[in-house]
């Protein structure tokens, strides 16, 4: 097994898939959300015959396009870094992983990359209807690639339906349903896919509110208002009720993350929700880890317990539980988890020097550990422990936790907030008269995409070791190459991704800026 | 209700899925072809839009294809995907950044304040279409010509070599298949080109590139088939499974599957013959045969290799490394699960088919591109 990985190209492979599927994720929820906001306006225009629902269609269907082709140019890159970079994860686990992305591939891609011409080229040579519906095909296609994507995705977070075969060394998949329908990729399907249509609807709401204070294409401004302002917000009222579900998913699984984003420390009954905080260094550490504390908090009182089991009462486990231990909650710590995934491993390489010195007997009964249910739930679902060096190793960043956590609650409200006023304003009327409001719709933009890049680098880094959660960490799962090759290989994607992000941006803001007028 | 399949049907089954979908990538690669002509071809503005808005509209069938081509590897054969990325990482990297620029330049290079201008993005997608075919092609080669590598006991892959890819591009053989591909894919662009688009000048220089082209097509093709033909191949021991070399390992499996022989041998004289049509006869429908007879013959080589006993990614450096479609697959249930999935393949295709109908009724005309609202 490969063991002392140069910590360079660990930090290196997790940099590079960082900066591929961030910069993918600039352009994804905008095509999630856009193309619905596009197919409805469509529908309204097949539904009244009016033209000039048509040229509102086209204006967005046109920064559709160029969002769209950026986004699949970097999503074929992370597709392919799994096995670039992470080869013995893709072998480790490839058994399930791969079936998502294939099918993404038959079911998802080829419905949108096939619609998407006739949405272009196909004005003046399909019917209104079937033109309509391809519209609206885009729209499934690109939230049906989404669902495979978060179903792999999941399982990493959760691995389930798998068995471990000794032979192959891998993990391999025995049912499924439970990997499509796992718990966490039902909640993160429905979050991230709503987070889409909330960005969508901001980016439409902004521009149509720059319109407004240029005092430029007034019908259509107004009119994608309206729908960015229904839209938007049954959207953002979605992505908090998945979020509350996806928080109370994530304090079973994935207990450390969950305090992590709290910055808790010490598990407790009745613990407080922290609305607002700034973090600093304390004197409190585990192993060489320094623990964090606040300089100052704003609290909920008693709200992370029912956020995490629906009531007051409910014990929360602190960092410190969950890495030390705590017997009375019958927590295990990670010194006696390491213990059991070194077991584990132990088994697998005696059972491996076994096969290869033709040892049947002993090989027999190695493999029979293997199908033990003892061993199964008790060792062998702590297999990842037994590549880590201390007990602090199993502790992710918990500031960068804690802060774009909160940066993305408080920005959900924000958004809730902006879509009830927009809503009654355009419904009232009087819209135009509240330019203080149109500036501030101009601003949620960026502070859209600010959001949705904080509830990825919550979810990936927040789950720190782990690639596989409690199963692999990162360090066992990097390809073999050199820091240097991957190094420079991140210099010229960073490079590239720049360049064709700082095109994109220009040519977007001069298509908008255009108008109706192209 | 489970149906009772064997695993090495589905093994089978899958691998004869990969092929198609290679198969189906090479002819589509017709797109790349096509760019690498970009500032040869075309000798005015309006001729150069006339042609990438013909390649543009089918770019991203080329490219989706690609990216299931890598999916359905990964599931069905995760293996390969492991070891062959991991290790030729240089390769792999490369073929990407040739794909990346590609999304990009049809949308961005007419638009207004594209920043690099639209040379820029021509060069692009002149990159995409040499490189990209070249290195897919040096990549596939490696089936036949084996790579270095090694497989630890819990199948994790150490490259041999700290080229990591890169010195496949010093074998000749794996160099000609590059450039058979890139001179495939630009015979079956110009043969393309012909069949959709209505402007005589376009379909003169056409005609007169086909020739240098597909003649350098063949001397590098036939190069390459008498090299693997007439070469050692990596045969794996049916029961055992040990790999071993044997002389003219892939003629023999050609002989031992009559079928695949006869789909290569059709293959192989559909495109001469689509060629052939076309240069002495003025035929504009030459990539119909041209087009389905790469199919064929890139099925069929795909068929060799991975079928009759043979190591589909041999490593030339450790023998017992190399993958076979029996070693390197997913589970039973995974590829049976898949197989169900795949079940839904005939209705993509179909859709495709029909939306692609609906929206090519006429050939490409300069009046055509002006009636048109999205212009690449």
């Amino acid at each position: 097994m490969i063991e002392n990985v140069d910590p360079a190209l660990i930090d290196w492979s997790r940099a590079q898939f960082a900066l591929t599927a961030i910069y993918h994720w600039i352009f994804v929820p905008l095509t999630l959300g856009l193309s619905f906001i596009v197919a409805i306006m469509e529908t309204i225009y097949v539904r009244t015959g009016n033209e000039e629902w048509k040229r509102i269609t086209r204006f967005w269907m046109t920064l559709f396009g160029i969002n769209f082709a950026i986004g699949i140019a970097t999503g074929i890159i992370l597709e392919f870094e799994f096995g670039t970079n992470w080869s013995n994860y893709s072998w480790f686990v490839g058994d399930i992983f791969g079936a998502p992305l294939a099918i993404e591939g038959i079911l998802a891609f080829f419905l949108e990359s096939t619609f998407i011409a006739v949405m272009f080229f196909g004005w003046n040579k399909v019917g209104k209807k079937f033109h309509l519906a391809s519209s609206w095909l885009v729209a499934i296609g690109s939230n049906l690639s989404a669902l495979w994507i978060l179903v792999a995705n999941a399982w990493m977070q959760n691995p389930v339906g798998m068995v471990f075969n000794p032979d192959t060394a891998r993990n391999e998949m025995v049912n499924f349903w439970a990997v499509l329908f796992n718990p966490v990729a039902v909640d993160k399907f429905l979050h991230t896919v709503s987070s889409g249509y909330l960005l969508a609807s901001l980016f439409v709401l902004g521009i149509s509110s720059w319109f407004l204070l240029k005092k430029r294409e007034e019908w259509l401004a107004k009119r994608s208002i309206l729908i960015a302002s229904v839209f938007g917000l049954f959207s953002s009222l979605m992505v908090a009720f998945t979020g509350d579900t996806s928080a109370r998913t994530l304090s079973e699984l994935q207990p450390v993350k969950f305090a992590a984003f709290e910055a808790l420390n010490e598990g407790k009954q009745d613990a407080g929700l922290v609305a607002f905080g700034v973090l600093k260094n304390s004197e409190d550490n585990i192993g060489s880890r320094k623990l964090n504390e606040f300089v100052f908090r704003i609290e909920i009182p008693g709200f992370l317990s029912v956020m995490s089991g629906g009531d007051r009462n409910v014990f929360v486990p602190g960092i410190k539980d969950l890495i030390n231990g705590n017997e009375e909650r019958q927590i295990l710590s990670v010194t006696e988890k390491m213990d059991r995934g070194r077991y584990a491993k132990k088994v697998l390489t005696d059972y491996k020097l076994a096969k290869s010195q033709n040892n049947k007997e002993q090989a027999e009964a190695l493999m029979n550990i293997f199908g033990n249910r003892d061993f199964i739930d008790n060792y062998f679902r702590y297999f990842g422990y037994g590549f880590l060096r201390s007990p602090e190793d199993a502790i992710p960043n918990i500031p960068v936790a804690f802060y774009t956590f909160h940066l993305m609650v408080m920005l959900g409200f924000l958004f809730i907030a902006v879509f009830v006023v927009s809503l009654f304003l355009v419904l009232k009327g009087t819209l135009t008269k509240y330019r203080w409001f149109l500036w501030i719709s101009v601003a949620m933009i960026p502070l859209a995409y600010i959001a949705s890049e904080s509830g990825w680098i919550l979810a990936e880094m927040g789950r720190q070791p782990w690639i596989i959660q409690d199963l692999m960490p990162v360090s066992a799962a990097v390809s073999q190459i050199s820091p240097g090759s991957v190094m420079t290989t991140f210099i010229l994607f960073s490079v590239l991704f720049t360049a064709l992000l700082a095109a994109e941006i220009s040519i977007m803001t001069r298509q908008i800026k255009t108008g109706l007028k192209h | 209700m489970t149906l009772m399949i064997s695993y090495s049907f589905l093994q089978g089954y899958w691998w004869v899925i990969i092929s198609l979908l290679a198969s189906l990538l090479v002819f589509l690669m017709f797109v790349q072809g096509g760019q690498s002509l970009i500032f040869s071809l075309p000798d005015n503005d309006a001729r150069k839009a006339m042609m990438v808005n013909t390649l543009g509209r089918k770019w991203e069938l080329t490219f989706t294809t690609l990216v299931t081509f890598g999916g359905a590897f990964f599931a069905a054969f995760p293996l390969f995907y492991a070891t062959s990325f991991g290790g030729a990482y240089w390769v792999w990297v490369a073929i990407l950044f040739s794909f990346i620029i590609q999304a990009v330049a049809y949308e961005y290079r007419s638009k207004p304040a594209n920043l690099f201008g639209r040379k820029t993005f021509d060069i692009f997608l002149f990159i995409n279409g040499s490189l990209g075919p070249f290195l897919i092609g040096v990549a596939v080669a490696t089936f036949f010509t084996g790579s270095q590598f090694t497989l630890n006991e819990m199948n994790q892959v150490k490259w041999a070599n700290s080229w990591h890819g890169l010195e496949a591009l010093i074998n000749g053989r794996n160099l000609a298949l590059g450039l058979t591909l890139v001179f495939l894919a630009r015979t079956n662009s110009l043969l393309y080109i012909i069949n959709s688009v209505d402007d005589e000048g376009l379909s003169a220089r056409s005609i007169n590139k086909l020739i240098i082209n597909s003649l350098s097509f063949l001397v590098f093709f036939v190069f390459f088939m008498a090299a693997i033909l007439f070469s050692e191949g990596y045969t794996a021991h049916p029961d055992t499974g040990n790999i071993s070399m044997e002389k003219f390992k892939y003629l023999h499996n050609l002989i031992q599957m009559p079928v695949v022989l006869i789909i290569f041998l059709a293959g192989v004289t559909a495109v001469l013959w689509g060629i052939g049509v076309t240069i002495f006869r003025g035929c504009k429908k030459g990539i119909w045969f041209t087009g389905s007879g790469t199919i064929l013959t890139v099925f069929a080589l795909f068929c060799t290799v991975g079928f009759s006993n043979t190591a589909f990614y041999p490593s030339s450096f450790d023998l017992n490394s190399s993958l076979t479609i029996h070693n390197a697959s997913s589970s039973l249930f995974t590829l049976r699960t898949m197989m169900y999935v795949s079940f839904i393949i005939p209705f993509v295709a179909a859709y495709i088919w029909y939306a692609w109908k609906s929206i090519n009724r006429n050939k490409i005309t300069g009046e055509e591109l002006k009636g048109e609202g999205h212009v690449y």
